[in-house]
Parts: C-alpha cells; structure tokens; sequence
C-alpha cells in the first residue's frame, strides 16, 4: 500500500512527472469527449428550431392560410411546402 | 465473354488517357521538376557532406518520388468527373475495374515512369553509390504501381468531393507506409551489401495483389462516390 | 433471409425508437462507468504494489493497456458497422460508424501519448518507430481519415458510405498492431495478459487492470448513445418526432 504519506503518492517513486501527465491526459482527453455531444446537440437544436421558426413565420406571411399549399388569391404563387 | 471486344476496351481505354496526357505534356513535366528541385534543396539544407548524403540518398530519392506522385493523383478523375465521362464509364457494358485499370496504368505511365527514368539523376545528385542504383530502380518500379494503385482507390472515394489535396495525402500516407518500408529497406540492404531480395520480394507480392483487388475496390470506390 | 433477426433488433434500427432506447441505455452506462473507473484508478494508484523492476511508473499501464485495448475495439466495430452500413444500408449502422471514429481517435491519441510517457523512463527514448507503435500511429491516421473523408461530403449518408469504406479497406491494420510483437522484433514489449491461459503479470495487478477495461468499455457505450442521439437529431430534422422534441424542449 502506497499511502504512507501523501507526498510520496505524489512523488510515485520519482516517475511523478510521468505518471501525473499520463493520468491527466487520460481524463482530459475523456472530458473533452464526453464533453463534445452535449455542446453539438444544444447546437443541433438550436439551429432545428430557428428553422421552425423561419418556416413558421414564412406561413404566418404568406395570408395566414394553415394548410400549406393553399395559395390566398389565385394570383399569387402557392407557397413551398414545408 | 466476348474476348476481342474486351481486349479492343481496353486498348482504347488506354489510348484514350495517353493521348490525353500527351495533349497536356507540360502537365508530365512538373512532377519531374519538383522531384528534382526537392532533391537538390537537400544538399543544401543538410551540407554536401558525402557520407551523410549517400547514407540518405535511397530514402529522400523514394519520398520525393512518393511525393510527386501525390501531387498528381488527385487528378487522376477529376478532368472526367467534370465533363461527365466517369458516369460514362461506369455506365458502361464493360467491367468498370478493367477500365479502371486501365486508367491506373495510363495514369503510372505518364507520371511515375518519367520519375523512375529520372531517379538514377536525383540518386546520383545525392551521391548513392552506381552499385545500388538498379536496385533503386528496381524498388521504384515495384512501388510506385503499388502507389498508383492505392491512390486511385483513395482518389474513387474522395470523386467529386469539395476536398482539399491534404485530405489524400493524410488517407494515403498511412497506407503506403508499408511499401515505403520494404522499399527503403531494400535500397539501405543492398548498401550495406546484405542481401535485398527479401523486401524486394514481400513488395512484389503485395503488388501482385494490388493489382488484383485495387481495380475492383476502385470501382467499388466509384460507384460509392458517384452515387448522390 | 432476415427470418433470423428478431423484431426487436428491426425495431431497434429506427431512429425514434433507437434514440429512445440509447437514452434510456447512456445514463446506466456513464454512470457504471464512472463506479468502474473510480475502483479501478483507486486500485490502480494506491492498492497496487509498486513493480520490482519499475518501480511506480508501470502505473501507467492501467491507463494505457485498456486504451490500447479500446482503440483497436472500437475500430473493430466501426469496421462492422461500415460493412453492415454498405450492403445493407441501414442509416443506423452508418452513425455508429461514423461517431464511433472521434472516440476511437480518442483512445488512439491516449494510447500513443501515455506509451510515450511510459517510454521515456523505461526505455529512455520517447518514441521509437518500431513495428507496434508505428501501426498504432497508422491507426490514428486512418481514425482522421475516416473522419476527414466524411466531414468532406456535402450529403452525410453519402459521406458515411464513403467513409465506411475507407474503414474497412484499413481494417487490415488492427491485426497488424496486434501481432506486430509476435511477428517482428520490437521494442515494445510482448504480450503478458492471455484471454485462455495463465496471464505472466500479478494478480493484484491484474485486477485494476480488468477493472478499467470494463470501464472504458462501458465509457464508450455511453458516449456512443450520446453522440448517436444527436447524430439521428442532425440527420432526422425533417421528421415529425425531432420537431415535437426541439418544441418540448424549447419550452422551459
């Protein structure tokens, strides 16, 4: 058992400035990947939602009609469906 | 099989690329150019000194060669990409990977020979003994189809992609690492006068079977890429 | 022909149930993982007894073995995932694949990285291009060209064909870093942990060993339904399912 003391845990025979590195590599490198979904899916559905809402607003302008593909006067061309 | 009309695809094919090439000959050139302006900044980077030039020589000849040959896989398909023959020929009634073989061959033909007939020049600039020069050569001639070859079904995948020439040359590199290896080692073997015919030989194996499965995951490759 | 798979696996390869299914799975996984990973680094750094010969450098193991171990498992599996992808076209098989690459990366980098940190005071060198860590360096150029030829396409299925494909032709290598020690003469040690048969290393060593492989393992699980979701979320935005998911959420 290594605790005899906390300074020689540390110390790790000499190698600290081995083992600590490596450790420390090891979670970083875990972290950021942990790290990586959390940070695109907020991206992913903040970009999904602004488009609902460009679509949304694009069918609210085009005369209010609900049904897409319903053009407000015959003129006037039908609006892309969604 | 129609054997004749095989034969006659092929043939035409190839003469097809060639005569391609020859059109654009200044194209043939610049490998050539690169692969000697880069073996003479070595001297001057490193210092003329005979014995540690000669001691490098093999493996700055085989690089710079692997290099330029990089540099023109890319555009392997791109011309035919662009005016629509690919689809063409993937269209075709013939096998797409003799085809394609045939376009690899053309494609060795104008840029890695023009290469190989310059190599005892870039050797000799880097004072590799006359001795091992054919065995150079020799490595050369066995490497670079396999090169080709490799390349081409790298090239396949990437057809038509927005990608830049780096993308190819990170998915080839680790590739080719093995022939580069066994080339090399031939070259350093046979200046140290131990015996070469081993690596030599594990390199014409491997392209034996390139030149067997290559063209067919060419193919594969292409109909992959193309398939939007 | 597809009498032998079971509804359930059917099922399973749709994205809204898949996405379901994978958060119900990554919670349990992370957190076993976590459980696993804390045993095993307190097993690894305090209970395990210093080597004769190392003396507390060969700690390093219990990080770099199991990361090892994992870069060429998850290659392994994106390999399969590729194939099933090609011939059979299954989106699902085809973002497994694909987000299989960034964690096997990972791993890769930590493998060569920690090696490297091993090296130094073992070896006195920290890098050598012997047979194992050159074919180790090849597999992480291979995860970045798997990754780089995907990101290259404008069409993410197309791009995931294309990427798959390049996995499989460099599956060819993972056999090459594992036997690299048996058929060549290398600087890297051989192998010391047998799956039938006697391991040469110590069983209180072993232990934390085992331990952390089973939570990298379980680590990769977790992140892998993590980055699945958002993947199926990126690719399935037209659907019904994903905007009803973006509104219940945007909804505080």
């Amino acid at each position: 058992m290594n605790l005899t003391s906390l300074h020689d845990f540390l110390a790790m025979g000499g190698y600290a400035a081995y083992v600590w590195p490596a450790y420390a590599v090891f979670l970083a490198v875990l972290l950021a990947d942990s790290l990586a979904p959390t940070v695109r899916r907020r991206q992913v559905l903040r970009d999904l939602r602004a488009q609902l809402a460009r679509q949304a607003a694009r069918r609210a302008r085009k005369g209010g009609a609900t049904i897409p593909g319903t053009a407000p006067s015959p003129s006037a061309p039908p609006p892309r469906s969604a | 099989m129609n054997h004749p009309r095989l034969i006659h695809a092929c043939k035409a094919m190839l003469w097809r690329d060639l005569t391609l090439a020859w059109r654009r000959r200044g194209d043939i050139a610049m490998p050539v150019l690169y692969a000697l302006i880069v073996t003479m900044l070595f001297p001057f980077a490193l210092g003329p000194e005979d014995t540690l030039l000669q001691r490098i020589a093999g493996g700055i000849v085989l690089v710079t060669v692997l290099l330029a040959m990089l540099l023109t896989l890319d555009a392997m398909f791109s011309s035919d990409i662009e005016d629509g023959s690919l689809e063409q020929l993937v269209l075709s009634p013939q096998p797409l990977a003799l085809l394609l073989g045939m376009k690899i061959l053309a494609h060795w033909l104008t840029t890695a020979l023009p290469l190989i007939v310059i190599a005892p020049l870039l050797a000799a600039m880097l004072h590799l003994p006359n001795a091992v020069i054919p065995i150079l050569l020799l490595a050369l001639l066995l490497a670079t189809p396999l090169l080709s070859l490799l390349g081409a079904v790298l090239v396949a995948l990437t057809a038509g992609t927005r990608r830049s020439g780096m993308l190819l040359a990170l998915m080839l590199l680790p590739l080719c690492m093995p022939a580069v290896i066994f080339a090399a080692g031939a070259v350093a073997a046979a200046q140290q006068g131990l015996p070469w015919l081993a690596p030599i030989a594990w390199l014409a194996a491997a392209l034996v079977l390139a030149v067997v499965l290559a063209p067919l995951a060419c193919a594969a490759a292409l109909r992959i890429a193309l398939d939007a | 022909m597809t009498h032998w798979i079971p509804l359930w696996l059917h099922r399973l390869s749709s994205p809204p149930t898949f996405y379901r299914f994978a958060g119900a799975v990554w919670p349990w996984a992370m957190g076993l993982a976590l459980l696993a990973g804390a045993i095993g680094l307190y097993g690894a750094l305090v209970l395990a007894p210093p080597d004769y010969q190392q003396g507390d450098a060969y700690r390093i193991i219990f990080i770099h073995v199991p990361s090892a171990w994992m870069s060429m498992f998850i290659y392994a599996v994106m390999g399969v995932a590729s194939f099933v992808a090609l011939v059979w076209r299954i989106k699902l098989a085809e973002v497994v694949a694909m987000q299989s690459a960034p964690i096997g990366a990972a791993f890769t980098f930590i493998t060569l990285v920690t090696g490297s940190l091993w090296g130094k005071p073992m070896w006195g060198t920290w890098w050598t291009w012997d047979a194992r860590l050159t074919s180790e360096l090849v597999l992480l150029f291979l995860y970045l060209g798997v990754i780089g030829l995907y990101h290259a396409f404008e069409d993410r299925r197309q791009g995931a064909r294309a990427a798959g494909f390049l996995a499989i032709i460099g599956v060819i290598n993972v056999p090459i870093v594992h036997f690299s020690v048996n058929w060549w003469n290398t600087l890297h040690q051989g192998s010391t942990i047998n799956v039938f048969g006697a391991s040469k290393i110590a069983a209180d060593m072993l232990w934390p060993l085992l331990v952390l492989t089973l939570a990298t393992k379980l680590y990769y699980v977790a992140s892998l339904c993590r980055r699945v979701r958002t993947d199926l979320l990126a690719l399935e935005g037209g659907k019904d399912w994903v905007r009803t998911l973006a509104a219940r959420e945007a909804a505080p």
